[in-house]
């Protein structure tokens, strides 16, 4: 019986099912709504004459490129002390921005690979290495043989200690090379660092490095495919880095949904479900949830089950439970294992959040929340999925860790898809909260400036920038520009600040724009892939006021890897209380009155010295505490009253 | 699987027929600064007869995607199935451009986005070759004859097939000694790559759904 109730289900899933077609089209939901003209739509094309807009930010310096990456595609960064370093297509770059107006070039190592993504950490520099081309001696000649002993592709690691003159003490192979990689620091572990690699090109040659065999895993439990690579680099001896662990964290996943589940959309899965029920329908556990049956589907197994016991007429009770016990089995049967359908399945880039033991995982179909407790073996803690998702390219957490924000780089970076024929919710960012160890969909956020066909964009690379209690990033979206924006109510994400530019060149489409952009000691500093280092600085406006600037640059760090996410603190200052005042003044979370009062408060404690300013700091600390029990904000007032005591000592 | 036609004037009266047999791509003009540019970098890293013959193959395979894809809206499919045959459309019209382009500026001749398959010209003789995955006329008139959820079904089981093909070139191009040292051709077959794997496996779930006849929001 069992047999042959499968046997019907497998021919269903290749016969002809009549499920009723919804023959409408959906509006193209293109809202650029018409509104006022965009300072950045309509500039002028140009490398270094380009148009430029910039809104509540101002640009402190663009410097070119040194002469032997002029050609090469600019990428990642990252930061240690005063150095930014660049990654290229052709090495990497290393800048002192002591002066942000002023960057210094400090080295130029010339050493080819796609795509250099780099991070940091004390004196180990880590660089990518994906494309075939990559050679292990730097040359700039490439591999044309499919299988050498001479290619890279993984991770090259440097010694900075002095950094005008990086010395390459190391590698570490890998099947699919590192296209993106991220670095954790586990505030457990002293004597390691650990490199988690993404790597999504095709898997080499067995014969060039053993074990990359193109099995998928249920055939061979080694096989490379479907797996993350962790590699531990030993401070000590960082020359001995070795894969020491190879989790799988791709099983049983979840089906696409139109969006991700919000909700309303649990909710409405979980009516239809008892809604089927009562109508008498079949459910199944399919793809991690309760899910009502066609009775196309389970119509005719109710007939086999009938002749199989030589009846006729209506199934009996008898026969639905036969079915229905028989139907997880068959279920999965017809599925089949997991692994057939996703064998090549890869995350494009994790982002590590050790300050919360979280990591967020953009992988191809998927985004993943990760507990990363133990940093050699992550797990899955919950997968979400968006047909408006093309594919899951990074992840940011805010500062809290009680939000995540995915984006999409449909198209993979070398395509316009910010036209405005583009639809909003492609292309995009997705924003969503955790709750209890769920990612709940809120909303998309997209460059709100339709671009030119000559100008690649898409969602990119970019980092949270310490505004004391708000969610801000800055985010770079290739020849878009850079968008500020913020997400504290991650259901209306704003836009608060841009810089943008014409296109590269006035007649087609050339690579350029900010590849990424990252807050880091003050300033945000962008990856230009064709032009070069761009540092900018946020200024005042309505939406953002100099003492919540102020705020952000107090937080100083010593060095920054964006996809290993620092956890913010913000040391007590009169900016940091400043800060959060203006924000009540902005939410009306206290009266006008207070407002002023607390802020000639404030200013009068910083008149005062020693025991006479603690005094009055104290006091307010009290008074704040009571404002706090009658406000709308009573939160942000707490925080206020938190950062005055503290600022009290 | 060569067309190894020499000269840029040759290319452009190619292109110039592209807009009657297959799907119109807009103009497209040689440029002689990114021409130079070309060269150098080919120079350094000389691009292969295996990095042109996919770079023209697979422009009659997307092409024929985006012809499937178009009868979405008046075949009657979900709105699941016409999500994803707009993105199809508009993914693989960008892609195809880029494919041109990366053709024209090293006086390649450019084939016309044809979705019947490639003509080839060898000698005097010309005929028309499907890549890897792509439908056959028989298929083509399968898929054009279904409704509703009849389409649904068919749409997503070859658009499967045709993603499979694609990512049989892929590795096909891999197996050529000195393929996709070119940092465009290594960029794109890459994102092919991953960008159909990935939509490969948001089909099959949409196949299965559709089979067990389970909604999703």
């Amino acid at each position: 019986m069992m047999q042959r109730l499968i046997s019907i289900a497998a021919r269903m899933l290749s016969a002809a099912l009549v499920v009723a077609g919804l023959g409408t089209l959906t509006s193209s939901a293109s809202a650029q709504a018409g509104s006022a003209p965009d300072p950045r739509v309509g500039l002028r094309a140009g490398k270094w004459d380009a148009g430029e807009a910039a809104w509540n930010l101002r640009v402190v310096s663009s410097t070119k490129p040194s002469e032997k990456f002029v050609d090469g595609i600019n990428s990642d960064l990252t930061f240690l002390d005063n150095y930014v370093i660049q990654g290229n297509f052709n090495g990497f770059q290393v800048w002192d921005i002591s002066d942000p107006a002023h960057p210094v070039l400090k080295t130029n190592y010339y050493c080819p690979a796609s795509q250099s993504d780099v991070s940091v950490y004390k004196t180990l520099l880590v660089v990518s290495a994906e494309s075939g081309s990559s050679r292990l001696d730097c040359g700039s000649q490439g591999i044309r043989d499919t299988v050498s002993q001479e290619r890279i592709r993984g991770i090259r690691i440097f010694d900075i200690s002095n950094i005008e003159s990086p010395r390459y003490i190391g590698n570490v192979q890998t099947c699919r090379g590192s296209h993106t990689h991220s670095l954790l620091v586990d505030p457990k572990d002293q004597e390691n660092v650990y490199v988690y690699i993404s790597g999504s090109a095709g898997l080499r040659s067995p014969t060039e490095l053993s074990g990359c065999v193109d099995e998928s895993p249920d055939k061979n439990p080694n096989s490379p495919l479907m797996r993350l690579e962790v590699i531990k680099i030993p401070l000590a001896h960082p020359e001995r880095a070795a894969i020491v662990s190879s989790p799988r964290v791709f099983e049983n996943l979840k089906p696409i949904k139109s969006h991700a589940d919000a909700p309303e959309d649990i909710a409405a899965r979980e009516k239809a479900v008892a809604e089927a029920k009562a109508r008498g329908q079949f459910t199944a556990q399919i793809f991690g949830a309760e899910r009502a049956l066609s009775p196309n589907f389970t119509g005719p197994m109710l007939d086999s089950i009938v002749k199989s016991r030589n009846g006729a007429g209506s199934p009996t009770a008898a026969d639905s439970a036969a079915l229905r016990a028989a139907l997880p089995d068959i279920i999965a049967k017809m599925m089949g294992p997991e692994q057939d359908r996703m064998t090549y399945m890869q995350c494009h880039d994790i982002t590590l959040y050790p300050g919360i033991g979280r990591a967020g995982g953009a992988c191809e179909g998927f985004g993943f929340l990760m507990d990363i407790s133990n940093p050699t073996q992550p797990i899955r803690l919950d997968a979400v999925t968006d047909s408006n998702f093309s594919y899951w390219h990074s992840a940011t957490f805010n500062n809290d860790g009680t939000k995540i924000l995915f984006s999409d780089e449909w198209g993979g970076g070398g395509a316009p898809k910010c036209r405005d024929t583009d639809k909003r919710e492609w292309g995009a960012d997705a924003l969503f909260a955790i709750e209890n160890g769920k990612m709940v969909f809120q909303s998309y956020y997209k460059l709100p400036a339709a671009q030119t066909t000559l100008e690649n964009c898409v969602a990119h690379n970019g980092s949270l920038i310490p505004i004391p209690g708000r969610d801000v990033m800055v985010q770079g979206w290739y020849q878009g520009g850079i968008s500020v924006f913020d997400w504290t109510d991650a259901k209306h994400p704003m836009e608060i600040a841009f810089h943008d530019r014409g296109p590269l060149d006035p007649n087609r489409m050339v690579m350029a724009g900010s590849w990424s952009v990252y807050w880091y000691n003050g300033v945000m500093v962008s990856s230009e892939i064709a032009r070069g280092l761009d540092i900018f600085e946020l200024t005042p406006s309505r939406y953002l006021s100099q003492n919540e600037i102020d705020a952000a640059k107090s937080v100083r760090l010593d060095h920054l890897n964006a996809q290993d996410q620092p956890k913010f603190v913000w040391p007590a200052s009169f900016s940091l209380s400043r800060a959060y005042l203006d924000q009540l003044e902005r939410s009306s979370g206290l009266s006008a009155a207070r407002i002023t009062a607390v802020r000639n408060e404030l200013a009068g404690a910083e008149k005062a010295t020693g025991a006479a300013r603690r005094t009055v700091l104290n006091r307010l600390a009290g008074q704040l505490d009571a404002d706090a029990r009658s406000s709308s904000d009573g939160a942000k007032v707490r925080k206020l009253a938190a950062s005055v005591r503290e600022l009290a000592g | 699987m060569k067309v190894l036609l020499a000269g840029g004037a040759l290319a452009v009266m190619i292109w110039g027929t592209a807009g009657a047999q297959g799907l119109d791509m807009g103009a497209l003009r040689p440029d002689s600064g990114a021409i130079a540019r070309a060269r150098a970098d080919s120079l350094k890293r000389p691009y292969t007869a295996a990095d042109i013959a996919f770079m023209s193959g697979m422009i009659s395979h997307h092409a024929q995607a985006i012809a499937m894809s178009r009868w979405a809206p008046t075949h009657g499919a979900s709105d699941g199935v016409l999500r994803l045959t707009e993105r199809i459309i508009n993914a693989q019209t960008d892609e195809i451009r880029i494919m041109q382009t990366w053709l024209l500026d090293r006086n390649q001749p450019v084939p016309p986005a044809d979705p019947g398959g490639m003509q080839m010209t060898m000698g005097p003789m010309q005929h028309t070759m499907l890549m890897p995955g792509m439908l056959t006329e028989e298929q083509m008139r399968q898929l054009d004859a279904a409704r509703g959820g009849e389409f649904d079904r068919l749409f997503l089981t070859f658009m499967i097939q045709h993603h499979n093909g694609a990512l049989t070139m892929v590795k096909q191009l891999y197996s050529h000694p000195g393929a996709g040292q070119d940092e465009l051709v290594w960029k794109f077959s890459n994102d092919v790559n991953v960008d159909q794997t990935t939509e490969i496996a948001r089909m099959q779930r949409m196949l299965v759904s559709l089979t067990l006849g389970i909604r999703t929001p």
